[in-house]
């Protein structure tokens, strides 16, 4: 155990590496094969004294249930934001709101606020406030590029986002 | 042509037009915070049918297989978000001038 841990410190990351590499390349000869290994093995050795423990997943089914929603919303949240752009620009009601968040880490929140910059013509611009200690109440600052009802906007994206999110991690 | 052939071409038309759409948004919309919603969304949408059509063109029509493009996909779906994000928060320190009717402006401190 403590031999797999000394000489493959991030498996996980390795086999990312690996699965990169051969897409890279395109190819699944032996050379780019066992070059593939040898850097899967060899970057994790050189960086993973930096990095920044992450929450493991809790519930990998959510995490693919989630991905594809997202998916869908995105093309969703595209023809929306096309019918929006084709208008008349005094139509639009750009606003910026404040999403209350549940979340706490680092990493759920940051792929709650990239989901909420890819759909529903929301892009999410900084998480408030700056400098918040541990406790803090925390919100993410939102641009909406037309708001119609703040509250509802707010009640979608804490339930059809961020609620999948908690499940996950 | 094949119904794979007018797929691929159906893919590769729709997804140039949201690229175009994309861009005429950042054209059109009146200040910079709107402007930045069409490369985060119509452009994404268009690049990931443009993806999808060259991965049905080369593993079903040129019958290689070839998966390289779900790398610029993913890569796509990590880096537009952040990006955005960055230009956001250059222009709210920048303070830069919102369109008139924002609402909201005494969220972001402007």
């Amino acid at each position: 155990m403590t031999s797999i841990k000394k000489w493959w410190p991030t498996p996980v990351r390795s086999l990312f590496l690996f699965l990169v590499w051969i897409l890279l390349n395109n190819s699944v000869e032996f050379f780019h094969l066992f070059f593939g290994l040898v850097l899967a093995w060899l970057i994790p050795q050189l960086i993973y004294k930096f990095r920044l423990v992450q929450p493991g997943m809790k519930n990998p089914t959510a995490a693919i249930r989630y991905g594809l929603m997202v998916l869908w919303d995105i093309v969703v949240a595209n023809l929306q934001v096309v019918k929006l752009v084709l208008g008349p620009n005094k139509r639009l009601r750009p606003a910026f709101i404040k999403v209350p968040l549940d979340l706490t880490d680092n990493l759920s929140i940051t792929i709650l606020a990239s989901t909420v910059s890819l759909t529903p013509g929301t892009v999410s611009a900084e998480v408030l406030p700056l400098n918040a200690s541990k406790d803090e109440q925390r919100f993410l600052l939102v641009h909406v590029l037309d708001l119609a009802d703040e509250a509802e906007l707010i009640r979608q994206v804490k339930q059809r986002y961020e609620a999948p999110l908690k499940e996950i991690f | 042509m094949s119904w794979l052939e007018w797929l691929v071409a159906v893919l590769v038309v729709a997804g140039s037009l949201f690229v175009l759409l994309g861009s005429v948004a950042l054209v059109k919309l009146p200040d910079f915070y709107t402007r930045l919603h069409g490369p985060t969304k119509a452009t994404t949408l268009g690049l990931g049918a443009i993806v999808i059509a060259s991965m049905v063109y080369f593993n079903f029509i040129k019958e290689e297989l070839s998966l390289q493009q779900l790398l610029i996909a993913l890569f796509l779906f990590i880096t537009a978000p952040i990006t955005a994000h960055m230009l956001v928060k250059a222009a709210l320190h920048l303070k830069l001038k919102t369109a008139e009717h924002t609402s909201g402006k005494q969220n972001a401190d402007l």
